[in-house]
């Protein structure tokens, strides 16, 4: 009589793999996510049922909330070349350092005057409430109309020198423009920037929105 | 899962046996964290995106006056006031085919006013595209830019094809206030 052996099989299971080819994934999420940067004036856009994405680049954004106005460019060559058009109008002559440090900030909100000691300032300490107080847009010093005439300028210069370059995938496109409002915003500010942006001929611009489904 | 040494050696006296190790180390926990890492990220890439509506508006030329005949039974205009509050008429302010009346924002407010009104349009006019149902928006002074961003996102829902955001008249104003809309 042969007796019928019962193998008795590991319950274990061997995750090596497993755990390689997840921390290999992690990693690489980890890299690719684009890490958010503080605004000098957290706002609350509102939502809306429209999906359109943003433009990745060639952006201008215009972050309105509490009736102080924020201004933002992508790309840092883009940026020093505005602030070297701004450093010309308003005869404000700026360091190497400051355009240096210029080009790195995510967004400001203070008057041409004020720029200077702002980008003295320790990058962390700048978006304490307090020290941004929005740049001025009003009819009789309208500062916000130059940023934007100027980096749409700049951004015009940036993609002809990238074309002239020999880049092949490059196309000249017109600066983006975001308006990024706070949902309790007056409409009179909202306005007032749109206003601004038709008096440059720039019809087509983008609003921010977050996300919510139609039934509401 | 996890195995806990316990005990030990606890006999006294006896032989110190060597212990044979285990090579192999248990990762589940950490294949867990990695996964929920993963999940982490992979969420908050995608969701962090920020979303956009776009808005064209009409050319604004001082010395181009010239303004196109809009026939009344297609133009339906919105007055938005404050505390998310809007009154809607059809065709002139002055001898208006809809006398102006309010509503709320939202599916069961202006949306069912705009369905109705396409419709209607729609049974007068056929189904040419250029022949819609043309919204005039005008916000007041006092309206919140939510309220503005809904009433595009019903222009979107309800697939009007002709809007404009215009400037809000006096005697307009003056009807908001008399509401209390103002």
């Amino acid at each position: 009589m042969a007796k019928v052996k019962v193998s008795k099989k590991s319950t274990r299971i061997d995750m090596t793999a497993m755990c390689d080819v997840s921390f290999l994934l992690l990693t690489f999420f980890i890299l690719t996510a684009t890490a958010k940067m503080p605004d000098p004036h957290p706002v609350d856009a509102p939502a809306s049922t429209v999906q359109t994405k943003l433009p990745e680049d060639n952006l201008a954004t215009i972050t309105v909330g509490d009736n102080e106005v924020f201004f933002n460019v992508l790309g840092r060559e883009v940026r020093r070349k505005t602030l070297e058009r701004i450093s010309e109008k308003y005869n404000v002559p700026f360091t190497e350092e400051e355009y240096t440090s210029f080009s790195l900030m995510e967004g400001f909100g203070v008057p041409v005057n004020q720029l200077k000691g702002l980008l003295a300032m320790e990058p962390a300490k700048r978006n304490e409430p307090g020290y941004q107080k929005g740049i001025p847009f009003d009819t009789i010093n309208d500062q916000l109309s130059d940023w934007i005439k100027f980096s749409r300028e700049a951004s015009r210069e940036f993609l002809n020198e990238e074309i002239n370059s020999g880049k092949k995938d490059v196309k000249y496109v017109d600066l983006d423009i975001a308006i990024k409002g706070d949902a309790d915003e007056d409409y009179t500010t909202i306005k007032r920037v749109i206003d601004i942006l038709q008096d440059q001929k720039k019809n087509r611009f983008f609003l921010v929105t977050g996300l919510r489904d139609e039934d509401f | 899962m996890a195995e806990l040494n316990t005990g030990g050696d606890g006999g006294k006296g006896g032989k110190v046996r060597s212990k044979k190790s285990n090579p192999g180390v248990d990762l589940t926990a950490m294949v867990d964290l990695a996964f929920l890492l993963i999940t982490f990220f992979m969420l908050t890439t995608s969701l962090s995106k920020p979303q956009s509506m776009n808005l064209a508006m009409p050319d604004k030329n001082p010395e181009d006056t010239t303004t196109t005949e809009v026939p009344d039974d297609r133009s339906l205009t919105i007055l938005m006031g404050k505390d998310n509050t809007l009154l809607w008429y059809l065709g002139q302010f002055d001898e208006p085919l809809v006398a102006p009346s309010a509503t709320q924002y939202g599916k069961d407010g202006i949306r069912q006013v705009l369905l109705q009104r396409i419709a209607s349009v729609k049974s007068v006019y056929g189904e040419d595209k250029d022949k819609g149902l043309i919204v005039i928006i005008k916000p007041s002074d006092k309206t919140h830019y939510k309220n503005l961003i809904d009433i595009l996102d019903e222009m979107a829902i309800t697939n009007v094809q002709l809007y404009a955001i215009g400037d809000i008249s006096e005697p307009e104003v003056k009807l908001l206030e008399e509401k209390g809309m103002y």
